[in-house]
């Protein structure tokens, strides 16, 4: 009965973890303001996360979050991880400290200072200036057009340091030979990179992925501290609806709804990406 | 991958979890209109015997925290029976636990409830709040808070209406939406303080002439630009109608020539550049820390920035109810958030004998010494400088002539964003006149019907 020796730890997760679930699934049949009784609403909240155009355009910047939170994050990585291990420099572990930096601080510090940066008489403006680009200079935040890749920006900055340091660790687990064999072979950097260097951290890569898409898709912070889901609702999120339906609006059930439908994308993209890691080893 | 078993088990803790939870929500509350207490109520503290009080409050700001902190103080020296536990956090979070702490059953005695219906309206839906009427007649509250500020914190007993009924708390400080005016730049651009909207208007074109920002206005956080709407709108459509779509209330329409031209008004002055070109994107402190520091002529905005802007900027600002296009005066406000009694205290007499403390004569004085505007009394009181007087002055003025008009966001549950987002597109030009109250509209209508 090894299961007896699983029990304390699962009772813990069925405690913390499962009971929970369970309710944010019950209470999303219902309509409910939170303190009077609730009525049966049966699928309607299912229904609204469908059709309410608002919270369909909320799932849509969720996804265009993913590929500033984990597309490009991994396309910088990869080149950054690269340069930094096969040119073998002097102080590297300094060099990983300051790309890992960001990842250390609290997002809502990381908002509120890139809230000053796209301020419009804020640094990313006067440098727009200094270089004499001043028809880019605007609101960063309250432009219709650039709000939402300006979030989304903020992850980028914020997700890179930890796809690097990753990426990083794993290229320093390749053997040698490899390269020498490669290099015998006649391989220039770009083909070494190709042949080698990306085979050998497919495992690391799923790793990051999954790490920056569930960041990616349940951003709140960001949005809550930076545009309130503004200009108009152009940045609003799914987890930031779920915070403004159940604690700003009192619509609890509708909220629930969200959030059971945000965690069930979240795991089918992450089981996703794993099981597309595990069948090409 | 996961082994069979794991995931049946998995399975069994979920469905069990489910069944332990299969209760309806809120099931526990006694929901509504629990009959409301009567018989005599004891106004002497001091008979009260040995009680502890437990207070939530968000005074945690300057001035605010100051006179709260004084007043604390003066009650526990007068009636040391009466123990204090006090409870401060910001707005946002006792927005966000309150709401589990009342359906718990250990509520906090007194607490400070916001006025709009997701929350004191769906408090009074749900009977955990003690209809103070009863104490209004014993401390005679009625003859110090007029009725168009007692309003504010009125609800019927089902929760459903807002604005008349049973009175649930009581605001220490008011609120109104006026300009401020810094004059230094007025007489910089030769332009005399505007008496009439017509006026107002005239110098905004005069100071855009002369190379100065007329309007400050920062609406990264989407609600500022409400208060300049409400501004605008009051100088254009009957404050009547305004209360009634302000409160929610059957029987008004956003769909009128009068609104249409009070969003038209706004529009009118982002083309003609009277706002900064970044209006939707500059962040509301740094707006008026700007302003403080001498960009810009006028900021619309309420008297909550009296104590800062008359920190920074001294003689060279006033405030000025908006100069009215009707001559009766017409402006947004209403009152700070209300202190209200739980209707599961076991001490209501002494919770209402402190709200009765903080909101009397001789608090309100406490209240004006550090900066605050009291709600009550306010013409008698001693402003500490020149600014605090002309808001005073003019927050006196605007509940004499009973002019003030509630906030919009008020109206439903789901007003705040509607009316943030749309008025961000209708500043951007996103939207129309036309579909900026269309959007206000189906929002309102969709919850009067609702709402029989």
């Amino acid at each position: 009965m090894a299961y007896l020796y699983l029990l304390p730890a699962f009772l813990v997760y069925a405690a913390f973890l499962l009971y929970p679930l369970g309710r944010a699934v019950q209470i999303s049949f219902y309509d409910w303001n939170g303190n009077t009784l609730a009525t049966w609403a049966g699928l309607d909240n299912y229904a609204e996360v469908v059709t309410d155009p608002a919270l369909r355009a909320a799932f849509g910047h969720a996804l265009v979050l993913v590929f500033f939170y984990a597309v490009l994050p991994l396309v910088v990585g990869l080149g950054l991880a690269s340069i930094l291990n096969r040119a073998r420099v002097r102080g590297l572990p300094f060099f990983r400290t300051v790309v890992f930096l960001p990842q250390v601080v609290a997002m809502v510090v990381v908002g509120v200072a890139w809230r000053r940066l796209y301020a419009p008489d804020g640094s990313v403006n006067d440098l727009l200036r200094a270089v004499g680009l001043d028809s880019l200079a605007r609101g960063w935040l309250g432009d219709y057009a650039a709000a939402l890749p300006a979030v989304g920006f903020i992850g980028t900055w914020f997700e890179i340091g930890l796809v690097t340091v990753l990426l990083l660790a794993g290229m320093g687990r390749i053997p040698g030979e490899l390269y020498e064999a490669a290099r015998l072979d006649g391989a220039g950097p770009v083909r070494e990179f190709l042949a080698v260097t990306l085979p050998s951290v497919r495992g690391e890569i799923a790793v990051a992925l999954t790490l920056t898409v569930i960041a990616a898709l349940r951003t709140f912070d960001l949005v809550y501290i930076t545009t309130r889901g503004g200009p108009g609702t152009s940045t609003s999120v799914p987890s930031f609806e779920v915070y403004n339906r159940a604690f700003q609006q009192g619509r609890v059930g509708s909220a629930a709804a969200v959030a059971v439908v945000l965690t069930l994308v979240i795991f089918a993209i992450s089981f996703g990406i794993t099981r597309i890691a595990e069948r090409e080893r | 991958m996961r082994s069979r078993p794991t995931t049946l088990l998995a399975a069994a803790g979920l469905i069990g979890a489910v069944a332990l939870a299969a209760c309806t929500p809120g099931s526990d509350s006694d929901s509504g209109q629990s009959a409301a207490p009567t018989g005599q109520v004891t106004t002497d503290p001091a008979k009260l015997g040995d009680v502890t009080l437990t207070v939530w409050d968000q005074e945690i700001r300057g001035g605010q925290k100051a006179q709260i902190e004084e007043l604390n103080q003066q009650f526990q020296q007068k009636y040391p029976n009466i123990k204090l536990k006090r409870v401060s956090r910001s707005t946002d979070d006792l927005n966000t636990t309150l709401k589990l702490a009342l359906s718990g059953n250990e509520p906090p005695d007194v607490f400070q409830a916001n006025n709009g219906r997701p929350q004191m309206g769906s408090f009074v839906q749900a009977g955990q709040l003690l209809p103070l009427d009863r104490y209004a007649d014993a401390y005679g509250w009625k003859d110090r808070y007029p009725e168009s500020v007692r309003k504010y914190s009125s609800y019927s007993p089902d929760g459903k209406t807002f604005g008349t009924g049973s009175l649930y708390g009581l605001p220490q400080v008011g609120e109104v939406v006026g300009i401020f005016v810094n004059k230094a730049k007025l007489e910089k651009a030769g332009v005399s303080m505007p008496q009439t909207w017509d006026e107002f208007t005239k110098s905004l074109a005069t100071l855009k002439g002369k190379g100065e920002l007329p309007l400050v206005l920062g609406n990264l956080d989407k609600w500022p630009a409400i208060h300049v709407f409400g501004t605008v709108q009051a100088q254009n459509v009957q404050p009547d109608a305004i209360r009634t779509l302000g409160f929610g209330q059957k029987g008004g329409s956003w769909k009128s020539p009068e609104n249409t031209k009070a969003a038209q008004t706004l529009v009118d002055w982002v083309d003609k550049g009277y706002f900064s070109k970044d209006v939707n994107g500059q962040g509301y402190d740094p707006a008026w820390q700007a302003f403080s520091k001498g960009t810009g002529a006028y900021l619309i905005a309420g008297t909550w920035l009296q104590a800062d802007l008359g920190k920074a900027m001294g003689d060279d600002v006033t405030f000025v109810l908006p100069p009215s296009a009707s001559g009766s005066p017409a402006a947004t406000g209403g009152t700070g958030i209300p202190w209200a009694v739980s209707s599961k205290s076991k001490h209501p007499d002494a919770a209402a004998a402190y709200i009765n403390f903080i909101t009397s004569p001789d608090a309100m004085g406490v209240l004006a010494k550090n900066d605050n505007l009291p709600i009550a009394d306010t013409a008698e009181q001693e402003a500490p400088n020149a600014l605090a007087k002309d808001v005073f002055g003019a927050f006196g003025t605007a509940v004499e002539k009973d002019a003030l008009v509630p906030y919009l966001d008020y109206a439903t549950p789901t007003m705040a964003d509607t009316i943030g987002a749309a008025l961000q597109d209708l500043l951007a030009k996103k939207a129309t006149p036309e579909q900026f109250l269309d959007t206000l509209e189906k929002d309102y209508s969709g919850f009067v019907s609702s709402n029989q």
